[in-house]
């Protein structure tokens, strides 16, 4: 950080000034909505009578109801399941080729490093919902040509948007969204690497497999925590794809994931109070595990300082 | 500037130390790292290749011709995609262009004051108000965008352009980018001597601070483009009129219309493509004179 230590009166009040626009979208388009999302949640719509006529649908305090709705919510329960499940397919897929590709990349007398680089960084410029439509055509049997190799050489036609399969049809088009984003972080992170620190290794004469694993994967862990903890994040808020998919299938129903049920719940249903209550469940759970996650990758990294 | 990545310079040939590396000047290919990494680019360029040759196959042709044979239904496509709703899909096109190039650059200059703020100042609050910045990216997007629905609607501004472009101008990622940048970019003696020089900090930052951090806001806007022309979600919440929909929400809803109707499926691959194209693009240009590296916050002079 770059900072002078005397500055005349003026300066003051500039920082403020050049971070004034940032406050007031923050303030607009961030706070305020949480804030309001949190109000609507303790509050419920009560209907008297027939819910006829002005003053029949009243807006109450409903305390925690919502919330007890929510956490009691089968559909809901069920979504977080088959994201926790699908999580635990694509993070690690995604972060182990992306990891993967770039110590090739990093490799010495390696080939087309370029072009490979650029290839597989592509699927970042295209959108989740074309990404979706394009791997939900090669997934329809009657267009795909997987299987038409399949059909070719006589081997079972597995139905790839159902049941199982589905988690692995999705996985797939998360893991090839995302691995090129991530390989350029944890790449970016290796070519910091001084040269030096492997020219003992390898006079020693350590293999690179060696190189790669002792120096090169401890000392690129931070960029590993920061693609990991986005990751998380990033599979917790799936919707597009599994949205996308939905009218090519009907294994995919519209509470597939908790954002799905939230947003089924909002303007399905039309009860922004329920959907308020589970958003902020969503909401404190997704900081609960980021921050428990940053905490303990932290301790680690002081541990790993301290030894 | 700063050193923070550096390449990592290979040893010259023939001064390689301990050259039991066979003969200097000839590079051998390290095999299994090139055929992993295409491997990975086969997988990578296998649907976009699929499209690119699907988009030329007439309705027939796609379900009864081999998937990597090209047909004879391109222009047909074209022509089909043009007439679909008088050409809505062009405006779908010229919506995201909109939606993603307007709305790049505002939050270009909203995270370059923000990010050169908390990186050439020391203030009062300067780490809360970073990390309250950030703490912004943990948010997930739909429980944003439902309270940003309703309380739009109260202003009277669902369904309009304003819906889709006010909320995404500040992004938390591209204030964390610049304040980076504008760290390792611009020395504080040179924004001390432009204060002897009795220059107002306004002019300070336009003038001097503004153009060393150029190439780290390319960055910030190219982030932001992309998210913006990606983003499914928020036009999906806000937006009912398809006069407005982006490419993204376009094609949901053709492809929604399409499922039914396998005709219609000719039309859905034809206009994948074409969305595909923009973008692809746009970074087969600019890697020419950008690096990707400067995605993940790596600074280099």
């Amino acid at each position: 950080m770059t900072t002078a230590r005397r500055r005349p009166y003026g300066v003051k009040g500039a920082p403020y000034g050049f971070l004034l626009p940032a406050t007031i979208l923050f303030a607009l388009f961030f706070a305020l909505p949480i804030g309001y999302a949190v109000w609507l949640s303790f509050r419920k719509v009560k209907v008297s009578g027939l819910g006829l006529g002005s003053g029949a649908r009243r807006e109450v305090w409903a305390g925690l109801e919502n919330y007890t709705a929510a956490l009691t919510d089968s559909e809901l329960l069920g979504g977080a399941l088959r994201v926790l499940a699908y999580g635990c397919i694509v993070v690690p897929v995604m972060l182990g080729l992306a990891l993967l590709f770039a110590l090739m990349l990093d490799s010495e007398k390696v080939r087309f490093a370029p072009f490979t680089r650029l290839a597989i960084f592509l699927p970042y410029a295209i959108p989740g919902v074309v990404a979706a439509l394009l791997w939900g055509f090669l997934y329809l049997p009657d267009v795909s040509p997987f299987y038409f190799v399949l059909d070719k050489l006589g081997l079972p036609q597995p139905d790839l948007l159902d049941g199982g399969p589905l988690y692995l049809a999705l996985s797939n088009i998360a893991v090839w969204g995302g691995t090129g984003f991530n390989m350029i972080v944890i790449y970016t992170s290796l070519r910091s690497i001084p040269a030096e620190v492997y020219e003992a290794a390898k006079l020693d004469g350590a293999t690179p497999l060696q190189i790669a694993l002792r120096i090169k994967i401890p000392m690129v862990a931070p960029s590993l925590v920061l693609t990991f903890f986005f990751s998380i994040i990033a599979t917790l808020q799936v919707f597009s794809e599994p949205t996308t998919l939905k009218p090519l299938t009907n294994s995919v129903p519209t509470t597939w994931s908790p954002l799905m049920k939230v947003y089924q719940d909002a303007f399905g249903k039309g009860d922004i109070h329920a959907a308020a209550a589970q958003a902020t469940i969503i909401a404190l759970a997704t900081l609960l595990l980021s921050f428990g996650f940053l905490r303990a990758a932290n301790r680690r990294q002081k541990q790993e300082a301290a030894r | 500037m700063s050193t923070l990545a550096i390449r990592k310079t290979e040893p010259a040939a023939g001064t390689t130390p301990g050259t039991a590396q066979g003969p200097p000047l000839r590079r051998r290919i390290a095999l299994i790292p090139t055929v992993t990494l295409l491997l990975g680019a086969l997988y990578c360029l296998l649907p976009v290749a699929w499209v690119v040759i699907a988009s030329t196959k007439s309705g027939n042709e796609l379900f009864s011709t081999f998937t990597f044979l090209p047909g004879t239904g391109f222009a047909e496509n074209l022509s089909d995609l043009n007439a679909y709703r008088d050409g809505v899909y062009w405006q779908w096109m010229g919506n995201s262009a909109l939606y993603a190039i307007l709305g790049a650059l505002l939050s270009t200059v909203v995270s370059s004051f923000a990010g050169y703020a908390l990186a050439t100042y020391r203030f009062r609050g300067r780490e809360t108000m970073f990390n309250v910045l950030l703490a912004g990216v943990l948010m997930p997007p739909v429980i944003l965008a439902i309270p940003q629905y309703l309380l739009l609607a109260k202003a009277d501004l669902t369904d309009s352009y304003w819906s889709v472009l006010l909320p995404q101008i500040l992004s938390p990622y591209g204030v964390y980018l610049s304040r980076i940048y504008a760290a390792a970019a611009v020395p504080a003696d040179v924004v001390e001597a432009g204060r002897m020089d009795g220059a107002s900090e306004w002019r300070i930052f336009t003038r001097i601070a503004l153009p060393m951090m150029v190439p780290g806001l390319v960055t910030v806007f190219l982030f932001q483009f992309v998210a913006i022309w990606n983003n499914f979600l928020l036009p999906y919440i806000m937006l009912s009129d398809d006069e407005k929909f982006p490419i993204t929400l376009g094609l949901h809803t053709l492809l929604e219309q399409g499922a039914n109707t396998p005709a219609l499926y000719t039309l859905v691959i034809t206009g994948a493509f074409l969305a595909v194209i923009p973008l692809v693009a746009l970074f087969l240009v600019i890697q020419r004179f950008w690096s990707l590296d400067l995605l993940s916050g790596a600074v280099k002079s």
